[in-house]
């Protein structure tokens, strides 16, 4: 087995389990932690297809800025330990089937589409490592619009908030 | 043998981590000496002088005093994170300095660079990256503690260290427009030459705005005089580590200065030609300087030995002043010398950023804590963002003039 592919694994596993932590832990800090994790083995896996620019933006942006938000809040407001009920009627006879059932898809579409064989036989992994340079060009050439309407879009959600936190003040 | 030949990246790289980390922590150590013997002299003090000659041996003492206390973890206390925050500054704090190249790219065993661990192709981003979440080793303290100052003081530091991260890395990006690349030695390479054949032709120049920013929200970002409102002891004992005791203070002591080696490394890399010496190549003569300073050194403290010291300090100091006579000598020879060109201006300059950092603690009042938001969001980035808009448009002039 290939370092690569050890690392993968390795990452994917943790991944996985902190996914799991970020659900099942009672303390909220807990599963904002938890939630980092998945994000920088996110990154290592991102590493991994050659893509350094998105990793590292991955890091500064939701572990470094988003999650280090939720933290701060979190602490603020100094939320204890959640309450554990009984699962609802809902997430029972409706959530779980569907959950499993979406499962069974993915797994079925990952064996048997044509991209799940094509990945399975390594030929796409290959091709994707992309420099910093060619991509911040594809960015503002290619997809200019769609970049710009997005940074718009995050400012439109900030004036929002803005307006919301100031409307007693008059 | 056969190892080493098959593996030279694994192997060169673990050598270089080892001796990087002895060098880093021990010039940690004696940062503190430094510290406080510089605020010491500035204010008419002698600072440490007891345990040994001018104090040297005082790190030694207060790292087996930090050994020696009692480990205290505070009933009520998130067991897990309590003891995760340290390690977390601490080695993230290390973490950073890999990145770092402290000379040049050229000097190489078994083909590999001797001067940085990592030379990854965005440096800068992967710096951002770490010191990013470096942020969670000082919440986590201050949450996981359990009472009330620590929260109090992780909360502060979090908001202060959030705030600042967005000046300082704006702050940067004039730099790197003017760099076209995000790499460390690549940067440095581009900052080579002299503006009328004498003044470097460093970025400190026509970023000089740029650096202000920087430096300012870099002090910010460590927690250091006078924005170390995190640990305002009139207001909150000692903010989100008073609960710590023993060795896991001491790391994140130890964090906060690995933080300011790193952040003077940047500023070194960004604005200060890194490892290039600051005179033209055709001066040949300050090649010595290396050589010629240890001697200076060593002179005086041979002084120092026969007409000052007393007692055990004098067999203490006749040890290292011929230790630095045998380094000096051992300089002169043309590949030592060679060599020793990019690591001693790269550790002259982070020196002297420091002298600066110690300078100001010992001359500034701390700021009110509404007055470093203030400056933070209505100032410095507006300022940092107005230097990168004019830089870029300077940048891009050529193009739009070119094509009307």
């Amino acid at each position: 087995m290939s370092l690569p592919f050890l690392v993968f694994f390795v990452c994917a596993g943790i991944a996985v389990l902190g996914a799991l932590l970020l659900i099942l832990a009672k303390e909220p800090i807990h599963s904002a932690l938890a939630l980092v994790l998945v994000m920088i083995s996110l990154a290592v896996l991102y590493l991994l297809l050659g893509a350094e620019f998105i990793a590292a933006v991955q890091i500064i942006v939701y572990a470094g800025a988003i999650m280090v938000l939720f933290v701060f809040v979190i602490m603020l407001l100094n939320a204890g330990s959640e309450e554990r009920t009984d699962w609802s009627k809902m997430a029972k006879y409706a959530g779980l089937p569907l959950g499993i059932f979406l499962l069974l898809e993915l797994g079925h579409w990952m064996f048997h589409s044509a991209i799940g064989k094509e990945i399975a036989n390594g030929s796409v992994a290959a091709s994707s490592s992309v420099s910093t340079v060619e991509m911040s060009k594809m960015l503002f050439n290619q997809y200019v619009f769609p970049f710009e309407a997005t940074s718009v879009l995050i400012l439109i959600a900030i004036l929002g908030a803005l307006v919301l936190a100031k409307r007693d003040d008059q | 043998m056969d190892f080493i030949t098959h593996h030279p990246v694994l192997v060169v790289s673990l050598v270089k981590i080892a001796l990087l980390l002895f060098i880093v922590l021990t010039a940690l150590a004696y940062l503190t000496w430094f510290e406080r013997k510089l605020i010491a002299h500035i204010q008419s003090r002698w600072g440490p002088v007891e345990v040994g000659a001018h104090g040297l041996l005082q790190p030694l003492a207060d790292g087996l005093k930090f050994l020696f206390k009692e480990d205290l973890t505070p009933p009520g206390a998130d067991q897990f994170l309590y003891i995760l925050a340290p390690f977390l500054a601490l080695s993230l704090g290390l973490t950073t300095i890999a990145l770092i190249p402290f000379g040049p790219p050229d000097i190489q065993v078994l083909g590999q660079s001797v001067f940085v661990v990592a030379n990854v192709s965005i440096g800068l981003m992967f710096v951002f990256a770490i010191t990013s979440i470096g942020v969670y080793g000082v919440a986590l303290a201050g949450w996981s503690s359990n009472s009330k100052y620590p929260l109090m003081g992780g909360l502060r530091s979090s908001a202060q260290m959030i705030s600042y991260e967005v000046a300082l890395t704006l702050s940067v990006v004039g730099v790197v427009l003017l760099a076209n690349t995000l790499n460390f030695n690549t940067m440095i390479e581009g900052q080579r030459g002299y503006y009328w054949h004498f003044i470097p032709r460093w970025n400190i120049v026509p970023q000089i705005i740029g650096f202000l920013c920087y430096f300012t929200s870099a002090i910010a970002e460590t927690n250091r005089v006078p924005f170390d409102l995190p640990e305002a002891e009139t207001e909150l004992v000692a903010g989100f580590h008073t609960e710590y005791s023993s060795f896991k203070f001491a790391m994140f002591f130890m964090a906060e200065y690995a933080n300011m080696i790193t952040v003077s490394s940047l500023a070194t890399i960004l604005f200060l030609g890194g490892w290039l010496s600051p005179f033209p190549d055709s001066w040949t003569f300050m090649r010595y300087l290396p050589a010629v300073g240890l001697l200076l050194l060593a002179a005086y403290l041979i002084y120092d030995t026969f007409v000052l010291a007393r007692g055990i300090a004098k067999i203490q100091l006749i040890v290292i002043s011929f230790g630095a006579l045998a380094i000096a000598l051992g300089c002169l020879h043309p590949l030592v010398l060679n060599i020793i060109q990019g690591p001693f201006w790269f550790v002259t300059k982070i020196g002297a950023i420091m002298f600066f950092y110690v300078w100001m603690r010992a001359t500034l009042p701390r700021f009110r804590y509404d007055q470093l938001m203030a400056f933070g969001w209505k100032f410095l980035l507006p300022v940092s963002l107005a230097n990168l808009v004019i830089t870029a448009l300077i940048k891009v002039w050529p193009l739009l003039v070119g094509h009307g």
